[in-house]
């Protein structure tokens, strides 16, 4: 495709789907970083982590368990 | 200490100050990626929210806009491929009017459909390319990538989208 084809598509494409010209913000947004800053985290407790400890020191000591939990997935 | 070097220190004072003096070019550069007026707002603000937590990796002497905009085209870029649909601009949404009156809304849905089909990664280069005109130059300075990839992807992007239109019994 030569330059001229490429901006002769562009121009048609243009026809059909506008540039946005004036995307103004319609307000400020610091209060909504603030709100975000301030959010709660995701905490995960100490007995989930113990949890997945324990799934993983299961898996690693019965390998053979892995390709049936995948079929039960 | 100027106000970057306060950034770069974690100041939230400093960072107040950019926030307010950079939020409008925020928004307008990822409103033009995503089309979504509201969206834009959310993803304006996960772009500060990123840049916030990164201030240490932040270089004072560096270019805060280019390294803002990097990171916002990063921000719509994850939402595109998190939403495939396109949202079609509502009329108090300005955008410039279309210079062939005579465009058909058929044309237009099938323009619309053709770019929301594309990659993400081809969707910015085009959408920034062909409709917002902007340079290669400057889509590979916001996507962190050569000029040559950016042509690249451009090229990609139009032979899918002629090939969608063409599927759709539209020629551009």
């Amino acid at each position: 495709m030569t330059d001229r084809e490429l901006k002769e598509f562009a121009q048609n494409v243009r026809a059909a789907m506008p540039p946005i010209q004036r995307a103004e913000l319609g307000r400020d947004l610091w209060p909504a970083f603030l709100q975000k800053t301030a959010a709660p985290r995701v905490r995960i407790s100490w007995f989930d982590w113990a949890l997945v400890a324990l799934a993983a020191a299961a898996l690693i000591s019965f390998p053979g368990v892995i390709p049936a939990l995948l079929y039960h997935l | 200490m100027d106000l970057l070097e306060r950034f770069a220190a974690g100041d939230l004072d400093a960072f107040e100050s950019l926030f307010r003096e950079h939020q409008c070019a925020v928004y307008r550069w990822i409103v033009r990626i995503v089309r979504d007026p509201a969206a834009a707002e959310d993803l304006t603000v996960e772009t500060f929210w990123r840049a916030y937590k990164a201030h240490a990796r932040f270089r004072a002497d560096g270019n805060f806009e280019a390294w803002l905009r990097r990171i916002g085209t990063n921000v719509a870029l994850d939402h595109l491929r998190t939403t495939r649909s396109y949202i079609e601009l509502s009329d108090d949404f300005p955008a410039a009017p279309s210079s062939d009156s005579a465009v058909q809304k058929e044309t237009r849905v099938a323009v619309q459909r053709a770019f929301a089909s594309l990659p993400p990664r081809l969707r910015v280069v085009a959408q920034l390319g062909l409709i917002e005109e902007e340079s290669y130059r400057a889509i590979a300075e916001a996507l962190g990538i050569s000029e040559t990839a950016t042509k690249l992807r451009m090229f990609r992007a139009v032979r899918i989208l002629r090939k969608k239109l063409t599927q759709a019994g539209v020629t551009l």
